[in-house]
């Protein structure tokens, strides 16, 4: 019985250092698309949500383009995102150690991740950005579909568009902090970026931040040719 | 022989005027700020007397006319209406309801002319997120500037009536503009113009409000005790008012609404949740500069890394 | 009008009854607000529905359409019963103290004399009691069993509150409300007015509905008056000015009559034209009628005609019928008897009754031409449109010429409105494609015939080569050209004819109005009725002065009203014998003991004295007519007769199917439905959104009201399982339409003679051409009779069946 989850397109690279295949190129392309849909509906939508913001509708060629294509890189996004969690709802199911490691997620922030116990794939914090970034995304097209008059406009009555579009502009606040925070998160902790950009990380990131998903890799003999050795 | 005739003076110049509704004359513009006006324009007024109207349409064809809308030809329904809706090109309507009056046991067909009313809070102005896309004139009329109109129906949102139609045409939002482009040069809206009973009358606020009163009082001689006049505080009053023969019902007169007002939802959206969405991003950029500030950065030693060696040697 | 739109304001009370003005006229009836709102005046609306006139009304009855007379006779009992008579007026100013003769009588619906084989009467013995003196016999006292009032009192006696509920389905209450609130209008202070349209012409006893009313407004004082009269709302914006013209098979302009065949010559003619006057003193104006026929002959024929020639009387056809009306024309097209037709300005094939009928008759025709601004349903007639023009093209043989015209806004010339003002008006526009103005065509047809003439003669050419033509454009007479010829000008000078040296007319000069006609050759007058409309002070129908002294509402420099610019008919009648106002803060005119003065043109000489002329002028008894002598076809007083098509049997005459002298052709008859097979009550009427067979050509009123549709109660709905807004099928015995079924409030079943009647409301606006959806009119359905007097076809009630179906289809 496995300790934790892992994705198949995960594997080691023995090697010095060890190299883990954490994200193949299909996910980190998804993921990408997420992202940048994420940012071009964020920029667009806070330029509707206050007219401090109107100005990023020139980011879309002007605000008659910026309406018209926020609910489209909505659609983008919503089925983008589907992807990504068709791909990774298991891996970011609750675990037993998540329990012990949430315990300890102050010691986390601090910067004091020895005091940390050991984690699988995804720790607590990266599991609640998961499933939070679903909750609101389902939120944010449905309520985005309730306001998209252009095309829906008879689907909802004009006292429901209000709650909708009410609900669609704090959806969408919650969202950007969430966002902010993944981001930060990915920033701080060195050498994450590069899961996303080249696919893999070092066997040290791994042991560091996600000790029982390394553990399960070599457990379960997942390896594949030695990562080549720096030239 | 003499020559031909004079002519009548009850009608206004024709010659080219100047308009007189300019940026200066705004008192409030969508999603921006203007200066206080450099004077104070009469507040103006369009007072429809529900009592005198025969539902006759011609406001419906001169606002066709005068606006150069071509709305569809529709068919019929089972009613008088027509178009069935306001559209972005109908932007009044006679609404027609058959009503028993429960008090006299007779039939009351109530006529009622749709539009804009233009709120002296108007709830479309509020939810605009288009600098300059709907203006308010000292005058009191509210319009809709079609070029800086990004067609996202917030104004129908923002509307206690549901007046708003966005195009499919060109993607903006249209209604009444309170013929605003002939007020500007002296004339009356055209659909009162072409009101053949004049149950639809234009002037000032307070005008219409003492011909309201005489109209009132007539109809109450006539029996209709609970006559009056539909200028709902709830928006502030507004710049087009009804005489209602039953202003205690005025639902009855197709829905019109007893005490509109901007929703409370549109209020929240438009109030508290700018202010909780700024607090919010606010604090959640503050966290992380606090945070980028107090730790260090997250760094993978050396040390896990030969762990990580280690580990993969032993089990492979 | 006896009165004009302007006057309405002066009212107190408005009854609507037979029209429905809010929708069929809503720029006049900003007069009935206008005295809602001012006046405090009240208004009534008396129609089988609720119409949009109702919506704004004081009160409403409901009525069964075609019981107009039942319900103001019954009116008249009430006011007689009751005592609500203005009887200064009756006494003074209307026949009501003449004694009939010996031998006039009315029984079982009909008067003495019906001739059931004729379908007519012998009217000799509805005449006066001619006196020794030579005139006719009055008692003052009214005791006289035989005179009008008591006859009249008899007459209206049957017509209780519980028979008008009986016959028109009114109930009593409301009724009796109705009655009471008219009946106060007999003060001589206060004033009610009629305005009625087709509601009350378009049926088999049309002339005696209006006739009803005006004898009610006479009972109540109210002709002559502000604020009162006749008011027939017209509906073209010129059928004023063409009835005034006289575009009728039997009259020539200004109410003038075309001959008859036994009026061989000319003497013939006036001798049953002498007009002489029945009481001492009174004016008959007719008496001058030699002067405006001659004056009629002179602008036609100029030196061709002559006193020698009896002023080329022979050059005008001679009747062999009463009138080639349009049923007749049509019976006789039908029959194969008629081989080409011009339509100028008319959709017959959805204007006249029994269209089924219309369509066979025009299929039957060798040629017919239409000139019309509109690709009208009638030119296209021939055109297979599915099922809303079945028939088949090959089998028509008919040529068609369509001639393209222009519309109003692209003329110039005087529309006449229903107060009788011509107003001029001036091209809006230019005509588009190859559209010309009816002149120029009507010049062409003439200057091409004329032509014909010269080179190959004919049997009698000179009424065509005799014609005057002297327009500067040959080709086509200009409007202000023809205006002149309407006003007249002295043929020769005129000189005083006390002083023949003295001339007080050139020759050529422009007439100053018809007073100074001439019956000997040397004036000329194409319409007596308008001469002075375009004098020596100038055009006077373009007039735009708005001014009006004292707020009379009679607008005196507005364009010019007919006759002599005189607002108010019968205006004398507005002040007592002494000639002092009935109510002075109404003043039209009054007498200053030597003279008639005020805000109007003196409808009297303006020396009469006010205790010896009487005010109705053109009567020759000087009163106006409770009685009305022969000169109605059906009887002098009004009966109640039901439409031809009826849900019930005649109540008060059981045994008398319609209007027992109405027009008929026996070929008709057949096809007339009784109430076991057609057992709904229709009837038919316009919308405000459109104007007959023209808007619905014009996108803006095509979009404003799209489709056909009928009226049904929501009880028929029930009954019939007919949804709101579905298809339904609606069916006489002489064609079917298919409608969408607009089910409301504002029609309800009605309870005549014990029985529920439905009533089915058919606007009319709906055709196969044009920019609204594909429809039918309710001309499929309704059945070719006629008015007894005026011919005008019963559109407004008639019989059918309904149910639900599916839409119609296309080709």
């Amino acid at each position: 019985m496995a300790q934790t989850s892992i994705e198949k397109e995960d594997a080691i690279h023995p090697g010095n250092p060890v190299v883990v295949d954490r994200y193949n190129r299909a996910a980190r392309a998804n993921h990408w698309i997420t992202a940048i849909s994420l940012i071009l509906l964020a920029l667009s939508g806070l330029a509707f949500f206050h007219p401090s913001l109107f100005f990023l509708t020139g980011l879309f060629g002007g605000g008659q383009n910026a309406r018209a294509l926020h609910p489209w890189i909505g659609v983008v996004l919503f089925f983008s995102f589907a992807g990504l969690f068709i791909r990774f709802w298991r891996a970011n199911l609750p675990e037993k150690a998540d329990r012990d490691w949430l315990a300890h997620a102050g010691d986390m922030i601090k910067g004091d991740e020895e005091k940390v116990p050991p984690v699988g794939r995804y720790n607590p914090i990266q599991k609640f950005n998961f499933w939070a970034m679903s909750l609101l995304i389902i939120a944010l097209i449905v309520t985005g579909l309730a306001i998209w008059d252009q095309y829906f406009f008879d689907w909802t009555t004009i006292p429901q568009k209000r709650v909708a579009v009410l609900v669609h502009s704090l959806t969408a606040i919650a969202l950007i902090c969430i966002w902010i925070a993944h981001v930060y998160a990915a920033i701080w902790a060195r050498g994450t970026l590069r899961a996303m950009t080249r696919g893999s990380v070092t066997g040290g990131w791994a042991w560091k931040h996600h000790r029982l998903w390394l553990k399960e890799l070599a457990e379960r003999h997942k390896v594949k040719k030695p990562a080549t050795p720096a030239e | 022989m003499e020559p031909s005739p004079h002519t009548a003076t009850s009608n206004p110049p024709v010659a080219a005027t100047n308009t007189n509704l300019t940026e200066r004359d705004l008192v409030r513009r969508s999603a921006s700020t203007v200066p206080p006006p450099a004077r104070q324009l009469e507040p103006v007024a369009k007072l429809i007397d529900v009592s005198k109207c025969i539902g006759c349409k011609a406001c419906q064809s001169a606002c066709i006319e005068w606006n150069d809308t071509h709305p569809a030809i529709e068919t019929n329904t089972g009613v008088y209406d027509n178009p069935h809706d306001l559209t972005p090109d109908m932007f009044t309507l006679m609404r027609f309801t058959e009503w028993d009056n429960p008090q006299t046991g007779n039939l009351e067909w109530l006529i009622r002319k749709d539009g804009c009313m233009h709120c002296e809070d108007p709830g479309c102005l509020k939810a605009c997120p288009a600098p300059g896309a709907i203006v308010q004139y000292s005058n009191g009329i509210v319009d809709f500037v079609h070029e800086n109109c990004i067609g996202c129906g917030y104004c129908i949102k923002g509307c206690p009536f549901n007046i708003p139609r966005i195009s499919k045409v060109d993607h903006t939002a249209y209604k009444c503009t309170l013929c605003s482009d002939r007020v500007a040069v002296g004339q009356g809206p055209a659909c009162a113009k072409a009101c053949p009973t004049h149950a639809i009358t234009f002037g000032t606020k307070d005008d219409m409000k003492k011909l309201a009163d005489s109209r009132i009082e007539d109809l109450k001689s006539r029996g209709y005790d609970n006559a009056g006049l539909y200028d709902p505080p709830g928006v502030g009053g507004t710049h087009v008012m009804y005489v209602l023969h039953h202003n205690d019902q005025p639902e009855i007169y197709a829905n019109l609404p007893k005490d509109p007002k901007v929703s409370p939802v549109v209020n929240a959206w438009k109030g508290m949740a700018k202010y909780l969405g700024f607090a919010a991003l606010g604090l959640a950029a503050a966290a992380g500069v606090l945070h980028s500030a107090l730790v260090s950065p997250n760094r993978v030693t050396r040390e896990d890394e030969e762990k990580a060696e280690d580990l993969v040697k032993e089990k492979t | 009008m006896t009165n004009s739109w302007t006057d309405i304001r002066n009212t107190d009370l408005v009854v609507i009854m037979g029209g429905n003005a809010a929708e069929a006229h809503p720029c006049g009836f900003k007069w009935v607000t206008e005295a809602k709102a001012n006046r405090g005046a009240k208004l009534i609306v008396v129609d089988p529905r609720y119409t949009r006139s109702a919506s704004v009304s004081d009160f409403y009855a409901p009525i069964r359409q075609g019981t107009d007379i039942a319900f103001l006779l019954g009116v008249i009992n009430y006011c007689i019963q009751n005592d609500k008579v203005q009887w200064e007026y009756v006494k003074a100013f209307t026949n009501a103290a003449y004694v009939v003769k010996e031998g006039f009588a009315y029984n079982d619906g009909l008067f003495t004399g019906y001739d059931e084989n004729k379908r007519d009467y012998d009217r000799s013995t509805w005449e006066y009691e001619i006196g020794p003196d030579g005139f006719a016999v009055v008692d003052d006292t009214l005791q006289n069993p035989r005179c009008v009032w008591n006859l009249l009192k008899a007459h209206v006696a049957t017509y209780t509150p519980e028979m008008v509920e009986r016959i028109c389905g009114t109930p009593k209450d409301k009724f009796l409300k109705v009655a009471q609130m008219i009946s106060e209008c007999s003060s001589p202070t206060k004033t009610m007015t009629s305005m009625y349209a087709l509601g009350w012409t378009q049926h088999s006893k049309g002339s005696q509905n209006i006739r009803s009313m005006a004898m009610l407004q006479l009972i109540l004082g109210n002709i002559g008056v502000r604020g009162g009269g006749m008011n027939a709302l017209r509906g073209h914006s010129n059928i004023q000015g063409l009835t005034d013209i006289g575009l009728m098979s039997n009259l020539i302009p200004g109410y003038l009559n075309i001959p008859v065949e036994r009026e061989t010559d000319f003497a013939t003619y006036m001798s049953s034209r002498a007009f002489k006057p029945l009481r001492p003193n009174q004016t008959s104006y007719w008496q001058n009628y030699k002067k405006f026929f001659v004056s009629f002959q002179k602008v036609m024929w100029g030196d061709a005609a002559t006193a020698q020639n009896e002023f080329a009387y022979q050059y005008l056809p001679k009747l062999d019928v009463p009138a080639y009306d349009v049923l007749r024309t049509f019976e006789m097209m039908h029959q194969g008897k008629v081989n080409g037709y011009f339509c100028q300005g008319f959709n017959p094939l959805l204007a006249f009754p029994n269209r089924q009928k219309i369509t066979e008759s025009l299929s039957r025709l060798k040629w017919l031409v239409t000139m019309d601004p509109l690709d009208t349903e009638t030119s296209r007639f021939w055109e297979n449109h599915g099922e809303y023009n079945n028939v088949n093209p090959s089998s028509i043989q008919t040529e068609v010429i369509q001639l393209p015209s222009t519309c109003f806004a692209e003329d110039e010339g005087a529309l006449v409105n229903s107060g009788r003002w011509l107003q001029w008006h001036w091209a809006g526009g230019s005509p588009p494609g190859e559209a010309k103005h009816d002149t120029w065509i009507m010049a062409q047809i003439y200057r091409r015939l004329r032509a014909l003439y010269e080179k190959e003669g004919g049997a009698f050419p000179d009424p065509i080569l005799n014609l005057t033509w002297n327009y500067q454009d040959l080709e086509e007479p200009s409007p202000e050209e023809l205006a002149k010829e309407l006003n007249g000008y002295a043929v020769e000078a005129l000189t005083d004819p006390a002083d023949p040296a003295k001339v007080v007319l050139e020759k050529g000069k422009q007439l100053v109005n018809f007073s100074v006609m001439r019956d000997d050759g040397t004036t000329a007058c194409a319409c007596w009725i308008y001469s002075g409309c375009f004098n020596e002070a100038g055009n006077n129908m373009a007039r735009r002065d708005n001014t009006d002294p004292d707020d009379t509402g009679a607008y005196p420099n507005w364009s010019f009203s007919w006759p002599l610019n005189r607002r108010i008919l019968y205006n004398r009648a507005s002040a007592d014998l002494q000639g002092n106002p009935w109510d002075p803060t109404r003043k039209l005119i009054a007498w200053d003991g030597t003279k008639w003065s005020g805000y109007d043109v003196p409808d009297i000489a303006p020396t009469a004295k006010p205790d010896e002329v009487g005010p109705f002028i053109m009567n020759q008894e000087g009163v106006s007519r409770l009685f009305a002598r022969g000169l109605m076809r059906e009887g002098p007083f009004p009966v109640h007769y039901e439409p031809f098509e009826a849900p019930i049997a005649n109540v008060i005459a059981p045994k008398i199917r319609g209007n027992p002298v109405a027009r008929i052709f026996q070929s008709d008859v057949a096809q007339f439905a009784t109430s076991e097979e057609f057992p709904y009550a229709a009837t038919s009427y316009r919308l405000t959104e459109h104007f007959h067979y023209w808007t619905k050509h014009n996108r803006v009123n095509a979009m404003l009201q799209p489709e056909f549709f009928v009226e049904i109660s929501e009880q028929l709905a029930a009954e019939k399982g007919i949804a709101h807004g579905s298809w339904v099928r609606v069916w006489s015995k002489r064609g079917e339409v298919k409608a969408k079924a607009v089910v409301t409030k504002r029609i309800k079943p009605l309870i005549c003679d014990g029985k529920s009647v439905h009533v089915v409301g058919i606007p009319l606006h709906w055709g196969f051409t044009g920019q609204a959806r594909k429809g039918w009119g309710p001309n499929s359905l309704t059945p070719f009779v006629g008015d007894a007097n005026i011919e005008t076809p019963e559109y407004k009630a008639f019989l059918v069946n309904i149910e639900p179906t599916t839409a119609p289809v296309s080709v």
